[in-house]
């Protein structure tokens, strides 16, 4: 019986020639990451395992992204807190606020994960980085103490669901859709605990970006992982941002996996998730009229380049509804800096938006874009449970930065073809 | 364990168990103040030490935040019981020393108030009011062994102190 991605990459680090679904294993790790609500909680637990030193400090990284810059006093006292670890611990990937960005945007960007790494990572969305073929996940933050402090991580080897891609995305549509399109599919926990395999002639259409995206999303699905085959497009972007050595692998040709679905891009639309879970898609042309009052576009789903640059096509020369709050946010700093010298931030503020420093904030109803009882967003980031973003009475529409745009200027969930006109 | 039951239904997420308003803390007793807010504010004024908390399917989705597992543990519910959990929930309840089962049919068939008598060691689940016992799966060994040290930390740092 032949292996899956996931399977081969665990074994490999786990030291056994061959790992079998639901086997226990312990691997090493290449990154271990936490945030600042889940890197607090792992300094103290850290603390009573009794070492003195993190395995390698250069495998640990600690990014302020979440209550940052900081909303609040006690908010300020955690970031203190793991700053100071940071710099007792020498941890070599600590990004302070000016050189940090949204953790699931910086990693890759900093040439942190590669193909073929185990990471761990105490947010949920550290599943991101399979887009890169690496075998990543979301832990809490003792799983992130006992891999600082041992550099290994237990695991129970996951079976796969395998998505052939085959087609090419229609315009407009953007890894966004396809992730929603496949979490309405098979429900918020249509992929417990498995990992969600991605491969196919279609992938090749797919952006680095979309991958990020689709990848970052598999946990709205209930998986361990979402990985994407590595091809020319992976390497590539690898070469650019890292120095790191890498190993492709890929899945055995007959590799056993618990499900295969044959996902089409080209007969995939505009979708959006309506309150309260990612799993209540519709598409486009199902929608009505939903009015809306706030719109954020960012997120470690949908801040990067190409997102910014989506929201911008559609925002260029127009004007945002009076009654919609736009706030983007640019995931990271290079982003930021890109999205700048590309005139994205002049068409942005042109148009009335609020384009802000990097942070989670308002994705998670931390700050920056809380939501009022009763109020509506669409948004580009990834979950919206009851008071996901604010006032339990609030509700959260999540869809691609194209729709976001469209529905910002128009005040109402809109397809981009009907502002853009084309 | 024994304890009076708190029911919930399907994909209960760490956002209502603990809303990210309150992550500015990582106090368990103040984690606690605010646990299942968004879901269920009748919940902190009724939690007796002991109850023992019984749910659907995707039990802890969301938020890896091990502040959710804390803030139930704190606030005094002994077990959960589900028919699935999410799996970082899964984790990071057994890494906290928060003893959970997964068994559907008692997840589905125990109501809200039952009594509800559990042991985790063997998988059993008696429902006292109704008389009826299920079986969840036991626990693999290693699993066991963490939750036998009362979590993660103290089950690495015996193990170091053996070494």
């Amino acid at each position: 019986m032949g292996m899956t991605m996931t399977q081969k990459i665990l074994a490999a680090k786990a030291g056994l020639p061959k790992v079998e679904p639901g086997q226990l294993i312990m691997a090493d790790l290449d990154l271990v990451l936490g945030n600042d609500i889940t890197a607090p909680v792992a300094v103290k637990e850290f603390e009573k395992i009794g070492v003195k030193d993190v395995f390698d400090k250069d495998k640990v990284a600690i990014v302020p992204d979440h209550f940052t810059p900081n909303k609040d006093i006690k908010s300020a006292e955690h970031c203190r807190m793991i700053r100071e670890f940071a710099y007792e611990k020498e941890i070599t990937n600590y990004f302070e606020i000016g050189q940090m960005g949204i953790e699931h945007a910086l990693i890759p960007e900093k040439g942190l994960a590669v193909p073929g790494d185990v990471i761990i990572g105490a947010d949920s969305h550290t599943c991101t980085y399979g887009a890169l073929g690496a075998f990543s996940t979301g832990v809490g933050s003792t799983d992130m103490a006992c891999g600082m402090a041992s550099g290994k991580a237990w695991f129970k080897v996951p079976e796969a669901i395998r998505f052939e891609l085959k087609g090419k995305l229609q315009p407009w549509v953007s890894g966004k859709d396809v992730i929603l399109h496949i979490i309405g599919m098979i429900g918020v926990d249509g992929a417990l605990y498995k990992s969600m395999e991605f491969g196919g002639e279609g992938m090749a259409s797919l952006s680095m970006d979309d991958r990020f995206t689709i990848a970052n999303m598999a946990i709205e699905a209930g998986a361990k992982n979402g990985i994407f085959e590595v091809d020319e497009k992976t390497i590539e972007y690898v070469k650019e941002h890292s120095a790191r050595e890498y190993k492709v692998y890929k899945a055995d040709e007959d590799a056993v996996y618990s499900r295969v679905i044959e996902i089409n891009l080209s007969e995939i639309r505009l979708t959006v998730a309506f309150p309260h879970l990612p799993e209540n898609t519709r598409t486009i042309d199902e929608i009505g009229e939903v009015t809306i009052d706030q719109v954020v576009i960012g997120s470690c789903t949908n801040g990067r380049i190409s997102d910014l640059r989506a929201a911008a096509r559609v925002l260029k020369g127009k004007k945002v509804h009076p009654g919609v709050r736009t706030i983007i946010f640019p995931a990271t700093q290079k982003i930021y800096l890109q999205a700048m010298r590309e005139g994205l931030l002049e068409i942005f503020i042109e148009a009335g938006a609020a384009v802000s420093t990097p942070t989670c904030g308002p994705c998670l109803g931390g700050h920056m874009g809380v939501l009022a009882k009763g109020e509506r967003a669409v948004a580009t980031t990834n979950r919206n449970f009851v008071g996901r973003m604010g006032h339990p009475e609030s509700e959260v529409f999540l869809a691609s930065p194209a729709v976001a745009a469209a529905s910002a200027v128009t005040g109402r969930i809109t397809s981009p073809e009907e502002v853009v006109g084309e | 364990m024994k304890g009076r039951v708190i029911k919930y239904g399907d994909n209960v997420d760490t956002d209502v168990i603990i809303p990210a308003r309150y992550l500015n803390s990582s106090d368990p007793a103040e984690l606690a103040k605010h646990c299942m807010e968004d879901l269920d504010k009748t919940f902190t004024e009724r939690v007796r030490e002991g109850d023992i908390m019984v749910a659907g399917r995707n039990f802890g989705c969301g938020s890896s935040r091990e502040h959710a597992p804390i803030a139930i543990k704190a606030s005094g519910i002994s077990c959960i019981i589900a028919e699935t959990f999410a799996r970082i929930f899964y984790r990071n309840a057994i890494n906290i020393g928060l003893p959970i089962m997964e068994c559907p049919e008692a997840a589905r068939d125990i109501s809200e108030g039952d009594e509800v008598r559990v042991d985790v060691a063997t998988g059993t689940i008696e429902n006292l009011t109704t008389g009826k016992v299920y079986k969840a799966a036991p626990f693999p060994d290693f699993m066991q062994e963490i939750i036998n040290a009362d979590g993660l930390i103290p089950y690495m740092r015996e193990r170091m102190e053996r070494q």
